[in-house]
């Protein structure tokens, strides 16, 4: 169905390139003649939205590989210097952390779209099954971009997702040691893992070159199901889909804006700001929130490689709906049966992501059972089975005919939505009975999309870490330089190089081959109180002090249903200071019932209760120059945004930079749904 | 009738030609983080700070190399004759002409501090070879005297002075 060969090349040289390369005429019949049903809804924005998103992916992609590297020993630190020192390094990757998850936003409700309205049915089966293909190089490109950060989640996905391969018969243990190139996870995989990550994302522009010649080739499907009969029932690409297309793109980015600027690290895990260590497994793994349906039909499956099978079955299972789908009537608007199965298919989705997230046990493995079973009979039972007995309703006789009906669906899911987070709340209560006390919710400074740091309450923080947290606790990723940068304690260049030239910094070797220690510079990083690890522990009784650079992204708490969804309006982010403010004054008498080690303390918010730390901080401790009282409140307050600002310090940047891009989007936004109300203003009529 | 068309002409096409134009600085704002990463990120620009470079084990007619931002500076300790070379020759004559006394600080004619680097195309140039004992590039032949300047060759400069100062009579700092 390609367009009329309307294009006439203008001028000289127009025209001898077209005699040459018809590349003009491509573009033109391609994205601009291209008829398009008329009564396509926004559903159908997500694929336009879906090839922005791989653009963003991928330029931001090989910006951030100028700056990455990928070795164990390095990774960890390359980001954390793209987030500190690369301008706008913090953009780049939140940019690029927050987009896969929106790309995968994306890509569900472009699935869900083409299963609704049935666009996987003849002659589409190939462009489905191209889609299903563009779906699983999406999942392998993430979850390898997942790892390169080389945090703690990172080690350990790599770690159980090419451990699924172990559950093959026979070769299993051969195949995942070929995987790694080791015997273990380590620099091989990830130096592997970096290079397909790079790869991988030009496959899936190739591929969907061939998704998009596929959909040329047998047209758009449309809300009806039916086939275009006449020129009345389409219309040009450009400009009517062009506009349509543009005005949804932008307001998907002012939601990818919001998550980037007011929430970078919601959808993280922040395990993952803890280096990788191969001798500890954080006790709670989860996969990113678009893997959790399949995570749970994994676990569902008491036998390895039934569930692994299950697994790759959940997915593959998708290239065979068309066939598995027997009815003749593409679009669920006239399958009343249909229609209600495919919304309860979708709430079963949600309910095994849901489950995905929770611990694999007692109720929720029987949840994740049911719900696994019925993700299954959806395709293998009901599909099959409606065709063959549902009263379909009478399709109109062509689109133009059907333009003035309007369909609900976009209510029906909302009002879905709303009756599953209801029906989830007290679940969600239920899990959160665990022991460990909530910390209470402080207020501070640089919360909310206008906040930004207290400088005085930083230079209070920073007091308290140089007296009392620095004799233990190293800082690593931080240069006294950064006491100086914008956004941060404000001290001068001249303060910060004093406290510098206070430091004792390890140097050489000297001409005689020799290591000497000489007065630090503003360009040198915070020195660790132990020369290395084994004598930090030797010192703290076996103990760990960690590196605090980061600690305030890598400690957080449970939110739970619905407070994780309130979280996302209300841009509350600070669960890591919180904690922390709550941790250093949590110290209690152990209860009697619990028996503590020598050197150990009970903290309430210290999940297990016992800590290596002693109460850190006493009133009176560190006096303030400027007045603030010597109470530990105020110590907690003040270390706790302290070690925030150390974790993030270009926070001010990011939200002052957030609201000129918020304003902008949303007057081009503004701007775009007049236009596409204009442009579009002699179809309605 | 035709007014009211026309009026609404305008109108419409301010709103395509607004619309677009937001969308084009749009675009050009979003290049500006693309390309801003491109350029010495914080921990290499706070690198690039001066040095100071000891004297004192510098013997007469030694030049030590030494590394400032990357680049290698050469500190030369000349002796008599060689600053004699550098100051009999006509300054008019040269390629680049430059007397030998405004390539080193006043009173310290024996210390000559210059960036080692051929202004032909970056190779390191060798101290105490070629016709004029000065430099000499191994690359394309390029022959600089005792005072660093170029005499012969494809490079079209003399090696360039790094900002430096003398802090006592032993001790300097570059950058």
């Amino acid at each position: 169905m390609s367009g009329h060969p309307t294009y006439q090349p203008q001028g000289a040289l127009m025209k001898w390139v077209e005699r040459r390369l018809p590349i003009g005429g491509l573009i033109h019949s391609s994205f601009v003649a291209y008829p398009t049903p008329r009564n396509l809804n926004y559903w159908w924005t997500f694929g336009g939205i879906l090839s922005f998103m791989l653009g963003v992916q991928i330029i931001t992609g090989i910006v951030l590989a100028m700056h990455y590297t990928p070795h164990v020993d390095f990774a960890f630190k390359s980001v954390e210097t793209i987030m500190r020192d690369v301008n706008y390094g913090w953009l780049l990757r939140y940019l690029h952390a927050n987009g896969s998850a929106m790309f995968f936003l994306a890509v569900y409700v472009h699935m869900f779209r083409g299963m609704y309205y049935g666009s996987y049915k003849e002659p589409r089966e190939l462009l489905w099954i191209l889609g299903v293909i563009l779906y699983l190089l999406m999942m392998a490109t993430g979850f390898m971009g997942y790892v390169l950060p080389w945090g703690q989640m990172s080690f350990w996905a790599a770690t159980v997702i090419t451990n699924l391969f172990s559950a093959i018969p026979i070769i299993g243990e051969s195949v995942v040691t070929f995987l790694w190139g080791g015997y273990s996870v380590g620099n091989p995989t990830l130096n592997r893992f970096y290079s397909l990550h790079y790869l991988l994302p030009f496959v899936i522009a190739g591929v969907v070159v061939l998704h998009i010649w596929a959909l040329h080739v047998v047209g758009q499907n449309n809300p009806t199901g039916i086939e275009p009969k006449s020129e009345k029932d389409t219309l040009a690409f450009t400009p009517y889909a062009t506009v349509k297309d543009s005005f949804l793109m932008v307001c998907f980015c002012i939601v990818l804006a919001w998550f980037v600027f007011y929430l970078p690290n919601f959808m993280g895990h922040a395990d993952n700001y803890i280096p990788a260590n191969p001798a500890v497994t954080p006790t709670h793994i989860v996969p990113e929130w678009y893997y959790l349906p399949f995570y749970a039909i994994l676990r569902a499956i008491p036998n390895k490689l039934m569930g692994v099978t299950a697994l790759l079955a959940s997915i593959v299972i998708l290239a065979f709906l068309p066939w598995l789908d027997t009815s003749k009537v593409r679009s669920a608007r006239y399958r009343p049966v249909y229609r209600q199965f495919f919304w309860l298919f979708v709430v079963v989705c949600i309910g095994l992501g849901w489950l995905g997230a929770k611990p694999a046990e007692g109720g929720y493995v029987i949840a994740s059972r049911i719900l696994t079973f019925y993700y299954f009979a959806h395709f293998l039972i009901v599909l099959p089975l409606l065709g063959i007995f549902e009263k379909t309703k009478p399709l109109p006789n062509s689109i133009s005919e059907s333009v003035l009906g309007k369909a609900k669906a976009g209510a029906a899911a909302l009002a879905l939505a709303v009756a599953l987070g209801a029906s989830m709340t007290p679940q969600a209560a239920q899990a959160q009975g665990h022991d460990v006390a909530q910390p209470p919710q402080l207020k501070w400074s640089f919360s909310g999309p206008f906040g930004k740091y207290n400088q005085a309450q930083l230079q209070r923080g920073f007091k308290i870490y140089r007296e009392v947290c620095a004799n233990c606790h190293s800082l690593e990723l931080l240069s006294f330089r950064n006491l100086a940068e914008d956004g941060g304690p404000g001290y001068s260049p001249a303060q910060a190089a004093t406290v510098a030239a206070e430091a004792k910094i390890k140097d050489g070797p000297n001409d005689a081959g020799e290591m000497f220690e000489r007065a630090g510079r503003p360009a040198d990083r915070f020195p660790a109180p132990f020369p290395n690890d084994a004598a930090a522990r030797a010192a703290n009784g076996g103990s760990l002090p960690p590196d605090l650079s980061v600690i305030a992204k890598a400690r957080t708490y449970e939110r739970g249903f619905p407070w994780f969804v309130i979280d996302m309006f209300t841009q509350y982010q600070e669960q890591g200071p919180d904690y922390i403010a709550a941790l250093v004054k949590g110290y209690e008498e152990p209860p009697k019932s619990m028996n503590m080690p020598a050197g150990m303390s009970f903290n309430k918010y210290f999940p297990g209760h016992m800590i290596g730390m002693a109460a850190p901080l006493q009133a009176g401790q560190v006096t303030f120059d400027d007045g603030s009282p010597a109470t530990i409140d105020q110590y907690s307050q003040d270390i706790s945004a302290f070690l925030m600002w150390a974790a993030e310090p270009h926070l001010n940047a990011r939200k002052r930079l957030g609201l000129q891009v918020m304003i902008f989007l949303i007057v081009f936004a503004g701007l775009l749904y007049f236009t596409k109300k204009k442009v579009w203003s002699d179809v309605h009529a | 009738m035709t007014t009211v068309s026309s009026a609404e002409h305008t109108r419409r096409d301010f709103l395509y030609i607004a619309t677009g134009a937001v969308g084009a600085v749009g675009a050009a704002a979003a290049l500006v983080p693309l390309i801003a990463q491109m350029n010495p990120d914080a921990s290499t620009i706070a690198a690039g700070a001066p040095i100071e470079v000891d004297l004192s084990p510098i013997t007469e007619g030694q030049v030590i190399k030494v590394f400032w931002r990357g680049k290698p500076i050469f500190v030369g300790h000349r002796s008599k004759k060689e600053i004699a070379e550098a100051r009999k020759v006509n300054v008019a004559s040269l390629p680049d002409p430059q007397a030998d006394e405004k390539r080193v600080k006043e009173g310290k004619d024996q210390w000559l501090v210059l960036i080692g680097i051929c202004t032909h195309l970056g190779c390191i140039p060798l101290a105490h070879q070629g016709e004029y004992a000065g430099f000499f590039c191994p690359c394309h032949g390029s022959q600089y005297d005792t005072s660093g300047r170029i005499r012969s060759g494809p490079a079209p400069t003399n090696l360039p002075l790094p900002p430096y100062e003398f802090i006592s009579d032993t001790k300097i700092r570059i950058g």
